[in-house]
């Protein structure tokens, strides 16, 4: 099974055959483990890493980290719940550290962004601090890396 | 000026003439390497910046780093329960290459007989013969999966017979010794007095099977001058690095002549090659994803109408081509005039080769994918055209 997720967080597009063909195993048994995953949802879901800077869509992003007092039977559970339910929020979690939640918020620019920390974020009962950051520039996301490295060309015959 | 007889009796490299051709094209998809398609792991270049940044800029022991030879000897110790004295049996040379070199040119006397298995990696037979050495061919088949046959190596040793080179995993078959076979020849080596050089490069990377070093078996340890290197394991075929492994007097003999012609090794990449040894995942890693393309170039070869034998190690197979009524040679640049895919004639890894071409699927899958349409499409063009003769 950790083989097939492993060429699956790869290339979510290769085909059970594919996947078949590289690991040596059946089809059909592929193809069961990889149902059987999705249905435990072991397998959130399939999607594409997207150079939008590329694309020429600027997007802001900010990575928040925010000071929390937890709550009484609920920890912060409850507070974290409220966060991540914004659509803007693309990914909320509990760190150990000076902060104790940190969040990637999403907008289409800084003021946008700046003002869902001042009147969404900053209001909710129990934060007590925010900190922003603005993403300047994407190294790498995802294993990926995202700035050009011009790729060493092998020679294209040798022993 | 007139070059040395011993030199211009040594044939050009049949692989020159594809190397230009191929360096001419836009637009090639190349299974004609023989390395890794990964950059050697981060972890490794970046203690080499270190070492840069250090200054560790001087020449080495002749022997190289002891710390090096140290880390070697305890490798191939939990590896293959082999002990080496890191201080006189193991000396670290400028690429394995260079100890291939050293150990023939230390073992052999003029007129003495080599026994090379063929089909093999091209450096054999030249240093045997700028050595003054005689090489015996023993040619291996695809019917044995290329192994070699104990029958036929027995009949081959003469009163000359010194030595025997052993490439396994081999380059360009992938093929792998198994255990009985390597016991017979070394029931061989051993009754006829031979001396061993077991060039194992590729011996992390086999798939499905168990690698056994030639030094580990009974009584071969003092017979057999080890060969391995860093290039193939830990994709570091650039930074020019290897070692032997093997008796003292030998190892002893092969420093003499590396210190006047070699000196040392390079030492950043002495020094870098230190955290190789750390790398066990990365190792892993990059075994894993040979093994994927591995199996799934051999049976895009197989679907296609390839004859083709089961690599179980390295990153190259070699199918048969002896169907198509083209040699070796013709095959592998119509392939790469008509359909810009570069693949090595079997022919330039010995007469037995002729018939075979080598690919290596150390590539990425994308490539594999477009070289076997493409290949496809050449085999069916042959095809057709053979059609229409008759």
């Amino acid at each position: 099974m950790e083989e097939i997720l492993t060429l699956l967080e790869q290339d979510a597009r290769l085909s059970p055959e594919e996947i078949a063909t590289l690991t040596g195993k059946d089809v059909e048994e592929v193809k069961r483990i990889i149902k059987e995953c999705e249905e435990k949802k072991i397998i959130r879901r399939y999607k594409a890493i997207i150079d939008w800077e590329k694309a020429g869509k600027e997007r802001v992003f900010a990575f928040i980290d925010i000071k929390v007092i937890p709550k009484r039977d609920v920890g912060f559970d409850e507070i974290a719940r409220r966060i991540y339910r914004f659509p803007e929020v693309h990914s909320v979690y509990l760190v150990s550290g000076r902060s104790d939640l940190k969040i990637v918020v999403e907008g289409k620019d800084l003021r946008e962004v700046a003002s869902f920390v001042a009147t969404k974020l900053a209001t909710i009962e129990g934060v007590t601090s925010t900190e922003t950051h603005f993403l300047l520039k994407k190294y790498k996301d995802d294993r990926e890396i995202f700035v050009e490295e011009k790729p060493n060309k092998r020679l294209a015959v040798s022993p | 000026m007139r070059i040395s007889k011993r030199v211009r009796d040594i044939p050009p490299s049949g692989i020159r003439k594809f190397f230009d051709l191929a360096s001419r094209m836009e637009d090639i998809i190349s299974l004609g390497v023989g390395e890794p398609d990964f950059p050697t792991p981060w972890h490794i270049r970046e203690a080499g910046i270190y070492a840069l940044e250090n200054g560790s800029t001087t020449y080495t022991s002749n022997w190289g780093l002891l710390e090096l030879r140290e880390a070697i000897s305890e490798h191939l110790n939990n590896l293959y329960g082999l002990s080496y004295d890191p201080e006189r049996e193991i000396l670290i040379t400028t690429g394995s290459s260079e100890a291939l070199d050293l150990s023939i040119r230390a073992l052999i006397e003029p007129g003495d007989e080599v026994i090379i298995h063929q089909p093999s990696y091209v450096s054999y037979v030249p240093c045997v013969l700028l050595a003054n050495g005689i090489p015996k061919i023993l040619p291996t088949f695809p019917e044995d999966e290329f192994k070699i046959d104990p029958n036929r190596l027995e009949k081959l040793v003469t009163d000359n017979t010194k030595l025997l080179i052993l490439n396994y995993p081999n380059n360009p078959t992938g093929a792998v010794l198994d255990k009985e076979t390597l016991l017979q020849i070394t029931h061989i080596v051993e009754k006829y007095d031979l001396f061993v050089i077991s060039d194992e490069i590729y011996d992390r990377l086999v798939y499905g099977v168990e690698f056994v070093s030639f030094p580990s078996l009974p009584n071969m340890k003092e017979r057999t001058i080890l060969i391995n290197g860093f290039s193939k394991t830990y994709a570091m075929t650039g930074w020019r690095l290897g070692y032997a492994a093997g008796p003292a007097e030998v190892i002893e003999a092969m420093m003499k002549i590396h210190q006047y012609t070699m000196l040392c090794a390079p030492s950043i990449a002495q020094k870098s090659a230190l955290e190789a040894f750390k790398l066990e995942d990365e190792v892993k890693r990059m075994r894993d994803s040979y093994d994927q393309r591995r199996r799934f170039f051999y049976n895009g070869l197989k679907d296609i109408g390839f004859d083709v034998v089961e690599p179980k190690g390295a990153f190259y197979i070699f199918p048969s081509i002896s169907g198509f009524g083209l040699s070796s040679e013709e095959f592998a640049e119509r392939l790469l005039r008509e359909e810009r895919v570069v693949v090595i004639p079997g022919s330039v890894f010995g007469e037995c080769g002729e018939g075979f071409i080598r690919c290596t699927y150390a590539s990425s899958l994308s490539d594999l994918k477009e070289a076997l349409r493409r290949i496809k499409r050449f085999v069916a063009s042959l095809e057709k055209s053979s059609t229409l003769k008759k």
